[in-house]
């Protein structure tokens, strides 16, 4: 079987190029439109993509996703409907695929034939933010059987030999979250080479030995994501995609078309900044 | 089974912080070292003489403790049935048993050297007893509560402000309880360092509940001893509580559960009636599943979202429950059962006739779990068999709702 992340983050590496993930969630902006706003940003550029599994109490999560989450439930999401996504998706797409979400909607559904469906869908690994390594076994066997690989993710405040195991634990990459907060938090000290952000993942890079280092939260911009990945594989971008395309929906009367080309550029600018793109 | 191994059953939860399959720490990395620090810090002064000491005191001088054990003899003619006893948590300070846990919080804190204390309030209670403690220990307190629960309990949400704490509403999802609980969780994972969140029951991810439970055990202790100054046998025959959390509940209950003769009775909040939908009957009518951090019963659906609950009581509104009690489900050791918010409104005034004591709507669900409970337990053991209740806060927050439904 190909592993699509692990061909992914190598081809990256060896170029010395930044691999970008997007995440948007699972039934928004609508159930019949997601599937064409991950096309958009596949065809923007994105290196992967998270899909987001809605959950009633998403803990981690800032307002941006939350509101995504709550509009999707309202749409009627379900974890079936994420898997008619992903297939879909896979289709016509080679981009790897994580499915992102809390515990429970998968407890409910059943560990192992979420992993199975999950797997034959065409995803390719789990990001579970309420899930930490202590009680990874609920899941990792699962996955693990079926293909899956599971990524656990690090925080500013994680001590050196924490991150280490952690990284022996996880597959896929590692995610490094940016900031001590939610989604979509402000990032600290913008602008700054030498802000306590860039030492931590100055350690974190030292740290994480055995996969791709990827950079998330907080980040808005081209710029951000620039400055953030340095010591990175790469960057991911949630909120502010949620928002641009919440406001695409919500707030212009523009086409189905010229909407999806607008969420297209938003990736190429994050990819490459404004001036590659104008 | 042979009683060692009867007693090690219930000696939990195990180093993990399971119960059973119960229980754990399902929490996002940010908290993991957060939520270390806090169990290393109890772990140590669990085994303090010194910090036991202080909290002693503190319920002593300063909550009001012991409280009573209340004889209810009209209730217990009335009823016709076993010898009922009230073990008056409502005459703490602030009129609930939630300083007992709030006060070890806050001296937890203290030793953490942690200053900014984070709460979430249902009814209020809890929100008060927690602005109550850091007005007492001078530290700063951020209160979350529902948009739904402020407007139910104004008064409480002005006494919280009148002690110097913020209250921040929540307008997220079911407006109460449990998204309070969200955006306090939320608001520890942007800064675990300097907070120290008071959560108020025996729910949340290990330690909390087992600290919680620690901190309430007084109640079942003190019973005990003064089952034997009423000279009753100092073990009684039932003991019974209300469950929304499960706090005022394990508080009582756990110093007996190794005991096999006691009959132990949670009730949940059947609130218009089970198989209706709205509800608060966790333990009744849910399914295993992870919330707030731990694994135990849960309302939710077909999908694994998270289910709105419904009460007339505000604190029994949440459709999670601590994961000991899911375990005690579980294992039979405890009967759970549930009383509709019109049955508790029949218990406020079943209690407040007979022993001139107005319970909260909360404590009413135990008191609507009475009339049955004694008859049949008169008939099983006879008249002199000995019923407690947790008698677990008054009901002067609930007159607004009390008048308008009586």
């Amino acid at each position: 079987m190909p592993d699509r992340l692990d061909d992914t983050f190598r081809a990256f590496r060896e170029r010395g190029e930044k691999a970008m993930g997007l995440f948007l969630t699972g039934g928004f902006p609508d159930p019949g439109s997601t599937l064409g706003v991950l096309r958009a940003i596949d065809r923007g550029g994105a290196d992967f993509i998270e899909l987001g599994m809605p959950f009633s109490d998403p803990l981690a999560e800032g307002k941006p996703i939350q509101r995504a989450s709550e509009r999707a439930l309202a749409h009627g999401a379900t974890l079936d409907g994420a898997f008619e996504t992903v297939r879909a998706f896979r289709s016509e797409s080679e981009t790897p695929l994580l499915m992102m979400g809390y515990l429970n909607p998968i407890l409910r559904y059943g560990p192992a034939p979420f992993c199975e469906q999950a797997a034959a869908a065409g995803a390719d690994g789990l990001i579970l933010p309420d899930l930490p390594p202590e009680e990874g076994e609920l899941i990792e066997p699962h996955a693990h059987a079926a293909g899956l690989d599971l990524v656990y993710l690090i925080a500013p405040n994680t001590p050196d030999a924490r991150v280490e195991a952690i990284d022996r634990r996880a597959t896929g990459f590692v995610y490094a979250v940016s900031v001590t907060g939610l989604t979509g938090s402000r990032l600290s000290s913008d602008g700054e080479s030498a802000s306590p952000v860039d030492a931590y993942l100055k350690r974190a890079r030292r740290l994480v030995q055995n996969n791709p280092l990827l950079v998330g939260f907080g980040i808005k911009s081209h710029e951000d994501a620039m400055r953030l990945s340095t010591h990175t594989d790469g960057f991911i971008v949630g909120s502010a995609l949620i928002e641009t395309v919440r406001r695409l929906w919500d707030e212009s009367d523009r086409s189905e078309a010229e909407r999806l080309d607008a969420v297209a550029s938003f990736a190429r600018r994050l990819k490459h900044g404004e001036a590659r793109v104008a | 089974m042979p009683q060692t191994a009867q007693r090690t059953t219930y000696a939990q939860p195990d180093e993990r912080g399971r119960y059973g399959k119960y229980g754990g720490a399902f929490v996002p990395e940010v908290l993991v070292p957060a939520v270390e620090a806090l169990k290393a810090s109890y772990a140590e002064a669990k085994d303090d003489d010194a910090f036991w000491a202080e909290h002693r005191a503190l319920l002593k001088d300063y909550v009001g403790r012991p409280t009573p054990l209340t004889f209810c003899d009209r209730l217990t003619r009335q009823l016709g049935g076993a010898k009922i006893y009230a073990k008056r948590e409502d005459l703490c300070h602030t009129g609930a048993h939630k300083l007992n846990n709030t006060i070890g919080q806050a001296l937890l804190a203290r030793r953490m050297g942690k200053e900014r204390i984070i709460a979430e309030t249902g009814a209020g209670q809890h929100g008060v007893a927690t602005a109550t403690v850091c007005a007492k220990f001078g530290l700063d307190c951020t209160v979350y509560m529902g948009a739904e629960d402020i407007e139910r309990q104004r008064l409480n949400v002005e006494r919280m402000r009148l002690l110097g704490a913020e209250v921040r509403d929540v307008t997220s999802g079911s407006q109460t309880l449990k998204d309070a609980t969200n955006e306090a969780i939320r608001d520890w994972v942007a800064s675990p360092e300097e907070t120290f969140y008071i959560i108020g029951s025996v729910v949340g991810p290990h330690p909390y509940p087992m600290m919680v439970r620690d901190f309430h055990r007084v109640i079942g202790r003190e019973t005990r001893c003064q089952l034997a100054e009423h000279g009753e046998d100092p073990v009684p025959d039932a003991l019974v509580a209300c469950v929304g959390g499960g706090s005022n509940a394990i508080g009582l209950f756990h110093p007996f559960l190794d005991e096999e003769g006691v009959e132990i009775v949670g009730v949940e909040a059947a609130g218009e009636g089970l198989g209706g939908g709205r509800h608060a009957a966790t333990l009744s009518e849910g399914t295993p599943g992870v919330l707030h951090g731990a694994m135990s019963y849960l309302l939710q659906t077909e999908g694994g979202q998270v289910e709105l609950a419904h009460s007339v009581s505000a604190g029994l509104d949440y459709p999670g429950i601590g994961p000991e009690h899911s375990f005690l489900k579980d294992e039979g050791r405890v009967t759970y059962q549930s009383a509709t918010d019109a049955e508790a409104l029949d218990g406020v005034k079943l209690l407040s006739e007979t022993e001139g004591i107005i319970p909260a709507l909360e404590t009413a669900h135990a008191v609507a779990a009475l009339p049955e409970r004694a008859e049949k337990l008169a008939q099983e053991r006879g008249d002199d068999a000995v019923i407690v209740f947790n008698c677990s806060g008054r009901g002067d927050k609930d007159m607004e709702t009390i008048a308008k439904r009586i």
